[in-house]
C-alpha cells in the first residue's frame, strides 16, 4: 500500500469523523443547536482533527526516520572492511540501486516477489532485460544486502500503515470521546486553524534559514579542500576538472561591478529623469497612459532581455563600435550585458523614485515657488536635496538587482575570466559562473562544483547586505516626513 | 534714486538664461521617457521580426510509394515484423517519391540523390514509419503526405538562406534552391500556419524544423499548478497571521523583515537553495516540474504576501468591527468577512506573482531543467516527478545550437511566453477594474 493511499484512508476516516462528532454533538444537545456551545460543525472539524493530526505527524515522521534505520541496519550487514567513508556510502548506493532495480522488475512481473528475495546468479543480465541498468558487475554480498534491505523495507512499509491507521483511529475515538454539548470546539479548532496560520509565515524564516545552511555546509567543504585566501584574493579564475584549479574569485567580481557600473549608469539618470518628469511635470493624462509602458519594462522576464542582448544590441555594438574603433571583436561583452540590464532597471529605479519625489511635501515646492524660483530650479534645490536618502537608496537596492542578475549575462557577457578597462571585451561575472559550475554532469565533492556554493554565499551577502542599508535609509527617510 | 528702472515685462538675460535652463530641464525629462519607450518598442520589433517566422514552416507534399517488398516482407502486416524495418528503410522511399516529382514536373537538374533527398527534413522518414505502423494496411499503396521541409529549405521560403549565402553554406547548394523554386511553381512545396511549434516535442540539433514547445508549455503549465496550490495557501495563510493575528513583537519582526529580503534576494540564489535542498537532500530528481514548482513557490511567496497584506489593510475596520460586534470570533471575522472582501486583491496579486514565476529562468537551469527532454511527462500527479523542460528554458536552450534556425525558434518561443505573460496580466487588470471596491 503506498503513502498515497494511505493518505486517502486518513482522509476518508476524518471525513466519518466529521459526520459522527457532528452528529454525536446534535444528540447530546437532544436535537437543539441552542443548547450547543459552537456550531454543530466544529465539533466535526474537531474529530477530523483529532484524526488526522496526530496521524500525519506520525506517517512524516516515519518517512523520514525509516530510510536512515534502514540505512544502518543494512550497513551492519556490509563486509567490515569496506566502512571507509567514501566507499561505504557508494557501497550504500549501490545496494539501494540494486534494490530499486528489484522493485521494478517485481513491478513489471519479470520476476515473483518471492524470487527477488532469493534470486542470484547474473542478475544484471535478468535485470537488464526488466530494463534496469546496472553498472559494473554485482557483488554477491551487496545482493544479499540489497534483499536485506527490500526485506526491511517491506516489514517497515506494513508496520507503518497498521501504526498510522491504528492512531488515526484512537484519535477518532478520542475525538468523539470528549464531544458533548458543553465541549468548546470552537475554541479548540481555531486554536489548530491558528496554528496552521502561524506555520505558514514561518516558512519564510525556513527559507532564508534553508539558503544560508545549505550554502553554509557547501562551502565549508569547499573551503576544507582549497584555500580560502585564494579563493578572496587570487587574480586568477581557471577551473580545471582534472584538479589543480585556479579559483580566485576577484576576475568574476571585477566582471559583475563594471557590468553593474554600466548597468546603472544607463539606468540611474534615465529613471530618475522619467520619474522627475512623470511626478512634477506630467498632467494626469499624460501619465496614466506613460506610467503602465514604462512598467511594461518591469514585467519582461529577463530571459527576452537576454535574447535581446544576444540577437540585437551585442551584433549591433560590435559592428558600428568596437570594430570600427578597433575595440574588439566579440558580439559578447560587458558594454553589451551593461546597456540591456540598465534598461531594464529603468522602471526599478523611476517607480521608486516617483514614491519617493511624491513624498516630499507639497509645502516645500510652494515656499521655493512663492519665492519666484522656477519650477526646475524648485526640483534641482529643494526637492531633489530633499529626497536624497531615498534616491540612494533604490540606486542601491537597482544595483543589487543588477549583481544578482543572471540570464541578461549569461547571453550578454560571454565567459571568459578576466579583468580588463576595455568595455566592448567579453568578461564574466560570478552569477554565470555559478551556472556553468552547477550545469550538466557534476560531481558534488569536486572543488571546481562546490566552488559554485562559496561563489552563491559571497552573492548573498553581498546583496543582503546592500539591501539591508537600503531598506534602513529608506525607511529613516519616510519616517522624516511623516 | 538711481536704480535702474525694470519691469516684469521686460525680458532680461538673466531671465532668459533661468528660462532656457527650465526647458532644458524640461526636455531632458521627455528624452528620458522617450529613450525608455522606444527601446521598449525595439525590444518588441526585434523579437517579433527575428520570431514571427517561427509560427510559419514549409511543407513539402508528395505521393509516396509503401512497397510491400520493403516495408512487410513477410506479407502478414505483423506490426513486431514491421517495426524491424527502421527509418532507414523508409528514407529512400522519399527520396525515391521526390525524384518522381520532379521527373513528372519535367524538371532537368543535375543534383544527386542524396542531395535531392536533403530538400526534406530529417525528421520525415521518422513521420512516414509511425504513420505506416499506425495504419498497417496502406503498405502496397501510394499515399499523399505532408513532410517538413529541411531546415535550410525552411530559411530560403523565410528569406533567411539566400543563393548567395547558399555558395558558401555546405548543407545547401544553389542548385538545390532552384529545385525548390520549381517545386514552390508546381504547388509541392507551400508554407502554411505552424501548429506543430506549440504542440510537437523538442528536436536534435540537426532538426530546427520539427522543434516545438509541447514539453515546455506542458512542464511550465505543472510548474504553475504546483506553484498556484502551494502559494496561494501558505501566503494568504502568512499574511493573515501576519496582519490580523500578531502581535507587535521582535518575532514578528523577524518574520517581516525575512520577507523583505526574500523579495530581493537574486533568483540565482533560490537555484542553489533548490539543488541543495530539494535534488541532493532530499532526493527529489532531476528536471521534474516538482522541484521547479517548489523553488518558484519560495520565490512567489513574498510577492503573494505583500499583496495579500495590502488587501487586508485595505478592508476597513467598520466591517471586522460589526462582525465581532454580533458575536463572531475573531477566526470568523477574518474567514467569514475579511477574507472575501479581500479576495479579488489577492487574485490579482497572485496572478502577477505567477506571471513572474512563468518568466523566471535562471533558478530552473541549476536544478537541471536545462536537460533535452523528447517525451511527454505524464498526467499529474505522477507527471510532476517526470523530467520535463519550460518555457524560458527552452529559449535558452534554443540559444546554445549551433543551426542558424534555433535563433527563430527560440525567438518564436519568447513570444509565446510574452503572450502568456500579457494574457495573465490583462486577466490581473479587469479583476481589478470590475471587482475593486473603493470603502
Amino acid at each position: 500500500m503506498s503513502t498515497f493511499s494511505i493518505l486517502i484512508i486518513l482522509f476518508a476516516l476524518a471525513a466519518i469523523g466529521y459526520i459522527l462528532g457532528r452528529g454525536r454533538a446534535m444528540k447530546s444537545a437532544g436535537g437543539s443547536i441552542r443548547a450547543l456551545h459552537s456550531l454543530p460543525h466544529y465539533y466535526g472539524w474537531n474529530v477530523a482533527l483529532f484524526t488526522l493530526v496526530p496521524a500525519l505527524a506520525l506517517l512524516a515522521l516515519w518517512l523520514v526516520v525509516q530510510p536512515a534505520w534502514i540505512d544502518a541496519q543494512v550497513a551492519k550487514s556490509l563486509p567490515q572492511g569496506a566502512l571507509e567513508d567514501g566507499a561505504y556510502s557508494l557501497m550504500v548506493s549501490d545496494v539501494r540501486r540494486l534494490a530499486e532495480g528489484l522493485d521494478t522488475a517485481v513491478a513489471k512481473g519479470m520476476i515473483t516477489p518471492d524470487a527477488a528475495n532469493t534470486i542470484n546468479g547474473d542478475i544484471r543480465a535478468q535485470l537488464g532485460a526488466a530494463g534496469v541498468a546496472l553498472g559494473a558487475e554485482v557483488k554477491p554480498e551487496i545482493l544479499v544486502a540489497a534483499q536485506e534491505m527490500r526485506r526491511l523495507g517491506q516489514a517497515g512499509d506494513m508496520w507503518r500503515n497498521v501504526a498510522v491507521i491504528a492512531l488515526a483511529v484512537l484519535g477518532l475515538l478520542f475525538g468523539l470521546h470528549l464531544t458533548n454539548r458543553d465541549f468548546r470546539a470552537r475554541n479548540t479548532v481555531e486554536r489548530a486553524v491558528l496554528a496552521l496560520l502561524i506555520g505558514a509565515a514561518m516558512i519564510a524564516i525556513l527559507t532564508t534559514l534553508g539558503i544560508v545552511l545549505s550554502m553554509l555546509f557547501e562551502t565549508r567543504h569547499f573551503f576544507a579542500q582549497y584555500p580560502a585566501f585564494d579563493f578572496f584574493f587570487s587574480t586568477k579564475w581557471a577551473p580545471n576538472f582534472r584538479g589543480g584549479s585556479d579559483l580566485g574569485i576577484l576576475p568574476l567580481l571585477w566582471g559583475t561591478l563594471y557590468i553593474s557600473f554600466i548597468a546603472l549608469l544607463v539606468a540611474v539618470p534615465i529613471g530618475l529623469f522619467a520619474a522627475i518628469y512623470m511626478s512634477e511635470y506630467a498632467g494626469p493624462r499624460a501619465r496614466t497612459f506613460v506610467k503602465p509602458l514604462i512598467e511594461v519594462l518591469a514585467g519582461i522576464p529577463t530571459i527576452v532581455y537576454g535574447l535581446f542582448a544576444l540577437l540585437t544590441v551585442g551584433p549591433m555594438l560590435r559592428d558600428y563600435f568596437a570594430q570600427p574603433m578597433g575595440l574588439g571583436e566579440s558580439a559578447s561583452s560587458v558594454m553589451t550585458a551593461g546597456l540591456v540590464m540598465g534598461v531594464m532597471l529603468i522602471p526599478f529605479v523611476s517607480s521608486l523614485s516617483d514614491d519617493i519625489i511624491n513624498a516630499v511635501p507639497q509645502a516645500m515646492r510652494d515656499g521655493s515657488l512663492a519665492l519666484g524660483s522656477t519650477h526646475s530650479e524648485t526640483i534641482r534645490k529643494v526637492v531633489l536635496p530633499a529626497a536624497l536618502p531615498g534616491v540612494v537608496g533604490a540606486v542601491l537596492l537597482a544595483a543589487s538587482r543588477a549583481i544578482g542578475e543572471t540570464m541578461i549575462v549569461v547571453m550578454g557577457a560571454g565567459a571568459a575570466a578576466k579583468m580588463d578597462l576595455n568595455p566592448f571585451e567579453a568578461m564574466t561575472t560570478v552569477t554565470v559562473k555559478i551556472v556553468s559550475q552547477l550545469t550538466g554532469d557534476t560531481d558534488f565533492a569536486a572543488p571546481e562544483t562546490l566552488v559554485a556554493f562559496a561563489l552563491g554565499l559571497t552573492l548573498f551577502v553581498i546583496t543582503l547586505g546592500l539591501n539591508v542599508i537600503a531598506l534602513v535609509i529608506v525607511r529613516k527617510y519616510r519616517e522624516q516626513y511623516e | 534714486m538711481s536704480r535702474p528702472r525694470t519691469s516684469l515685462f521686460d525680458i532680461t538675460p538673466r531671465t532668459r538664461r533661468r528660462n532656457a535652463a527650465e526647458k532644458r530641464f524640461r526636455a531632458y525629462g521627455i528624452a528620458a521617457i522617450s529613450i525608455a519607450i522606444a527601446v521598449l518598442a525595439m525590444l518588441l520589433v526585434s523579437i517579433v521580426s527575428s520570431g514571427a517566422g517561427a509560427f510559419r514552416q514549409t511543407y513539402i507534399t508528395l505521393d509516396v510509394d509503401l512497397p510491400e517488398a520493403k516495408l512487410d516482407k513477410s506479407g502478414t502486416r505483423d506490426i513486431a515484423v514491421m517495426k524491424k524495418v527502421s527509418t532507414f528503410g523508409y528514407a529512400p522511399l522519399i527520396t525515391k517519391a521526390l525524384m518522381a516529382k520532379i521527373e513528372q514536373m519535367g524538371f532537368e537538374t543535375p543534383l544527386k540523390k542524396k542531395e535531392i533527398g536533403g530538400l526534406v527534413s530529417k525528421a520525415a522518414a521518422a513521420q512516414l514509419r509511425d504513420y505506416v505502423l499506425a495504419h498497417p494496411d496502406v503498405v502496397g499503396t501510394t499515399q499523399k503526405f505532408e513532410f517538413l521541409a529541411s531546415g535550410r529549405i525552411d530559411g530560403y521560403m523565410k528569406g533567411r538562406v539566400t543563393y548567395e549565402s547558399a555558395e558558401k553554406d555546405g548543407k545547401i547548394s544553389p542548385e538545390q534552391l532552384r529545385l525548390v523554386d520549381a517545386l514552390v511553381a508546381d504547388g509541392a512545396v507551400v508554407k502554411r500556419f505552424n501548429w506543430a511549434f506549440l504542440t510537437s516535442p523538442d528536436a536534435s540539433g540537426q532538426r530546427p524544423e520539427s522543434a516545438g514547445l509541447g514539453v515546455a508549455i506542458l512542464g511550465s503549465l505543472y510548474m504553475m499548478l504546483v506553484v498556484l496550490l502551494l502559494a496561494l495557501p501558505i501566503g494568504v495563510a502568512a499574511s493573515i497571521y501576519l496582519e490580523e493575528f500578531a502581535k507587535q513583537n521582535r518575532w514578528t519582526d523577524l518574520i517581516e523583515v525575512n520577507i523583505a529580503n526574500l523579495a530581493a534576494v537574486p533568483s540565482i540564489v533560490f537555484g542553489i537553495l533548490g539543488l541543495a535542498i530539494f535534488i541532493n537532500f532530499a532526493g527529489l530528481p532531476q528536471s521534474a516540474p516538482i522541484v521547479g514548482g517548489l523553488v518558484l513557490t519560495l520565490m512567489t511567496l513574498p510577492t503573494i504576501i505583500i499583496s495579500t497584506r495590502a488587501a487586508l489593510k485595505a478592508v476597513p475596520p467598520s466591517i471586522r468591527e460589526a462582525a465581532l460586534g454580533v458575536g463572531a470570533s475573531k477566526m470568523q471575522t477574518v474567514f467569514h468577512h475579511v477574507l472575501p472582501l479581500a479576495a479579488p486583491g489577492i487574485l490579482t496579486g497572485t496572478i502577477i506573482g505567477l506571471a513572474q514565476a512563468l518568466g523566471e529562468t535562471a533558478p530552473l537551469l541549476l536544478i537541471g531543467m536545462v536537460a533535452f527532454v523528447k517525451e511527454f511527462p505524464d498526467a499529474p500527479p505522477e507527471g510532476l516527478f517526470d523530467p520535463a523542460s519550460a518555457l524560458p528554458v527552452q529559449v535558452y536552450n534554443w540559444t546554445q545550437r549551433a543551426d542558424p534556425g534555433f535563433v527563430e525558434r527560440a525567438s518564436g518561443a519568447i513570444i509565446t511566453l510574452l503572450l502568456f505573460l500579457v494574457i495573465m496580466n490583462v486577466a490581473a487588470v479587469l479583476l481589478r477594474r470590475r471587482f475593486e471596491r473603493r470603502w
